[in-house]
């Protein structure tokens, strides 16, 4: 016997969970594609756009064949790009207008059908074009036995929604990875792409036809706003967290997967609607993911500049004391403080600076260790190298140079290896030795 | 088919707003929304804002049912119309708030920007939807109607908002109209004039807001957005110049939105927003075709017509070549219907079965091959090209040299001390 538990989670939620499942990975894995190419709307434009064709396969057919309804959402997709590639030429607008143009319409003339259908109490829903009806993939033969998992029977009501998007997603991961180099080329250059015998335009079409299939297999069961998020949210959120593709994708797809099990999981516990919920739940992971980053997110990189901060105000307070020091004259700690400028920060560099033995204080007047002086000697002649470059290859004038090498200093070194042999600065102060 | 049958009567009447008052104030109403969408989407389509106006009609989903669950917690009609538009406005504003911070603080794109907010926020306003269908009893189920739009289920001070509102809005408009003008099309000169260009952006988007929301009841948030670029995008066709690009814009969408409202109040289940949308689209189809300047039609036409001065002057071309002995140049393959021309025009004669040319032939054909060798000369001398080479992308030029290019052209050849071709002597 199966528990009581499982037996209900087998016929209620597994088939809906199942599909929202497929749907979010097929999506999210072109979705990658998508957001590099800047064409994350065409997502967008396609899953509203394919309304009508559905919506006309079924009230010529009168049946739900997937066959048909494929054929119909096809077309419209076709229409669309090429639409959109149409009224971009001629109508010299913005590529944004000319998709929102095509797809409004196109949307429009769904709705419009649709009602017209629903007039003649046809079961087609204009809600259900949004969230889908996931609620509705019963298995109504599951099994309550564990032996019967292995007779073919209970398979035999399997929901159509669920085989066809088990095959979409098994042909969107086989069209990724055969054509990942392609795709990579396509997406990142067209033109090196062309060079290397690779038809990037073909490419443009195959990878449209594939979100197109994509967005009509997972529309009937999740709804065109969870395709949509799908196609940008996995991407996107693998985005801020990866710097190479090939992680990029595989990061997309766990999240996207992550999207749709916790999505589905905290609808059913609220009672909410599931579709919405996911798409809520990838705004929420994506939200964590610019947040949290570690290397892209705000808080790394809000870290990363305080870090930053800090060393050059470090800095700036060796490079006075070490041309006090050349100049043979002192220092306090609060003329330092005043004339690095940097307020609060150059305080705190201060007592930085003395903790990490740099310098030394004694009587309210800093001087450099040792140990900061080596320091300080090659900010200095990092500083007085770049005014040097810069006067002789920028062109620049010896009292403009100062600012622009003040910045320099901290983060690159001059890139002429010829000017190391030089002594002196435009203003003929000294070049410390390395 | 259960549509009843419509007389022309009650056709007569709605369109000349004889019908119910409730019918005419909504038609009243959608009609000025349809204006004022009009002149404010054609500023946003110029400063390319067109999607940002779809993430924010499709953001102010979780305003709207925010709104309702508020309101009604606090013992208040959550359906009241004002209360509900704030709740969309704010939560329209967010949305283009967080498109904003993605921009500014992530490595994201605008488009990925677009589509996060659109799509998280919509989902956000589903789950919210749900929320109140299942806290209260059926009184929200009127909150799906802002999605599709229902005109049916407006009242007459419902319809008087919405128009009062597109009024307002289009004033404003008309206000700003320098600043906007000038914002849109050069948005450093505007900041050299000391124009404070994020405050125009932030009133260009507050009409955008106040459109939406005051279009959610009758149109519907999905489709809204169509209003605001559809007929831009359409005017865009027949004009270059901004403020009749204005006009017509507005002209297209009060169009729209009149015979959208008044064939939807005319059959049953012919829902307002999706009849405005595709009347717009079909403006914007027959704008595509025919408009004189920027049409389909007009464009293929003049394409046409240079094609075939092409091919005729090279028959002129090579004909003159032969005459004066050029013994690498062909005998001219053309169609026959060429030649007809050129005969028409009298420029040949046929000769058994030979084309000669006339005298008049004669000039055109020496001014061809004139503009050819300066051309050539021109690209020898100046743009450094090997003289075995330059002949192919000569034959493409050669057709489209201005006169006032071949005099610059001959001035430049003077000044290197070459030699001309002369108009009439023939050969160089």
């Amino acid at each position: 016997m199966i528990p009581q538990s499982i037996q209900t989670f087998l016929s209620l939620d597994l088939f809906p969970l199942l599909a929202a499942l497929l749907a979010a990975i097929s999506c999210g894995l072109l979705g990658n594609f998508l957001v590099l190419r800047k064409q994350s709307l065409m997502g967008d434009a396609i899953s509203h756009a394919v309304l009508p064709g559905l919506v006309a396969a079924f009230l010529i057919t009168q049946s739900r064949s997937p066959a048909m309804m494929f054929i119909g959402a096809a077309i419209s997709a076709l229409i669309t790009v090429v639409f959109v590639e149409v009224i971009k030429r001629l109508g010299k607008v913005e590529p944004g207008a000319a998709m929102g143009v095509v797809f409004s319409v196109l949307f429009a003339l769904g709705v419009f059908m649709l009602e017209n259908a629903a007039a003649r109490s046809v079961d087609l829903d204009a809600d259900c074009v949004l969230h889908g009806n996931l609620q509705t993939l019963f298995w109504i033969s599951s099994p309550d036995q564990w032996s019967s998992l292995f007779s073919t029977e209970v398979y035999s009501d399997v929901p159509r929604q669920v085989w066809t998007l088990a095959g979409t997603t098994l042909g969107v991961t086989m069209f990724v990875s055969l054509f990942f180099k392609e795709l990579r080329i396509a997406s990142f250059d067209a033109g090196i792409a062309t060079v290397q015998g690779i038809n990037a335009g073909f490419m443009h079409m195959l990878l449209m036809t594939f979100v197109a299939i994509a967005a009509v297999a997972s529309f009937e069961a999740v709804g065109s706003i969870l395709v949509i998020a799908m196609f940008i949210c996995p991407a996107a959120t693998a985005r801020m967290l990866t710097d190479r593709l090939i992680s990029q994708i595989f990061v997309s797809i766990v999240v996207a997967a992550a999207t749709a099990i916790a999505g589905y999981v905290i609808a059913s516990w609220t009672g909410v609607n599931a579709a919405g919920m996911m798409a809520s739940t990838a705004g929420g992971l994506l939200v964590a993911a610019i947040v949290l980053s570690p290397r892209h997110g705000v808080i790394a990189k809000t870290l990363n500049q305080h870090r930053l901060g800090n060393q050059v105000a470090l800095e700036d307070i060796l490079g006075v004391l070490y041309r006090v020091a050349e100049s043979n004259s002192q220092a306090s700690v609060d003329q330092l403080v005043v004339s690095t400028g940097a307020g609060n920060r150059s305080k705190k560099a201060m007592s930085k600076a003395e903790s990490q033995g740099l310098v030394t204080v004694s009587d309210g007047i800093v001087s450099l260790t040792t140990r900061g002086e080596t320091r300080a000697a090659s900010i200095i002649r990092r500083h007085r190298l770049w005014e040097g470059y810069l006067v002789e290859q920028a062109g620049l004038s010896p009292d403009h140079v100062h600012e622009t090498a003040e910045q320099l200093e901290h983060f690159v070194d001059v890139p002429d290896q010829s000017l190391s042999k030089t002594h002196t600065d435009p203003h003929g102060k000294p070049i410390p030795p390395r | 088919m259960s549509d009843p049958i419509v007389d022309a009567n009650s056709i007569i009447e709605t369109l000349t707003l004889q019908g119910g008052f409730n019918t005419n104030a909504v038609i009243l109403g959608t009609s000025l929304l349809g204006i004022a969408a009009g002149v404010i989407g054609a500023f946003a389509l110029l400063r390319k804002r067109s999607l940002t106006a779809d993430a924010l009609s499709h953001a102010t989903l979780p305003g709207i049912a925010a709104a309702f669950l508020v309101s009604s917690a606090m013992g208040f009609s959550g359906r009241s119309m004002p209360v509900l538009m704030l709740g969309a406005a704010i939560s329209g504003i967010l949305g283009v708030a967080c498109i904003h911070l993605i921009l500014q603080h992530t490595r994201l794109k605008e488009d990925a920007a677009i589509g996060i907010v659109l799509s998280v926020f919509f989902g956000i306003g589903i789950v919210l939807l749900s929320v109140v269908q299942s806290s209260t009893s059926g009184s929200a189920a009127g909150l799906n109607h802002y999605i599709y739009g229902q005109t049916a289920a407006m009242t007459r001070s419902d319809a008087y908002l919405m128009g009062g509102i597109g009024l307002f809005a289009s004033l404003i408009a008309l206000i700003m109209l320098k600043e906007f003008m000038v914002v849109c099309f050069n948005e450093s000169f505007a900041r050299s004039m000391g124009m404070r260009v994020w405050l125009i952006d932030s009133i260009m988007l507050a009409l955008v807001v106040l459109i939406t929301v005051s279009g959610l009841q009758a149109v519907g948030l999905i489709l809204i957005v169509a209003m605001l670029i559809i007929p831009p995008a359409a005017a865009r066709f027949w004009t270059d110049r901004l403020w009749k690009l204005v006009l017509l814009s507005a002209l297209i969408g009060g169009i729209s939105g009149y015979s959208g409202a008044s064939i939807s109040a005319l059959f049953p289940r012919k829902p307002a927003g999706s009849v405005i949308v595709l009347v717009a689209g079909s403006i914007f189809i027959l704008s595509m075709l025919f408009a004189p300047t920027r049409g389909v039609l007009a464009d293929s036409f003049r394409r046409i017509q240079l094609r075939v001065r092409i091919a005729r002057d090279h028959v002129l071309e090579s004909l003159y070549e032969i005459e004066i002995g050029h013994a690498e140049t062909e005998h001219p393959k053309a169609a026959s219907w060429l030649i007809k021309l050129l005969c028409v025009k009298g420029w040949i004669t046929r000769d058994n079965g030979q084309l000669i040319l006339t005298d008049a032939g004669r000039t055109q054909g020496q001014r061809i091959h004139r503009n050819h060798l300066l051309w050539e000369q021109y690209l020898v001398s100046y743009a450094d090209i090997a003289p075995t080479h330059v002949d192919w992308s000569v034959d493409q030029v050669e057709h489209v040299l201005s006169d006032e290019l071949i005099h610059a052209l001959i001035l430049a050849l003077k000044k290197r001390g070459l030699s001309i071709p002369p108009l009439d002597g023939g050969t160089t």
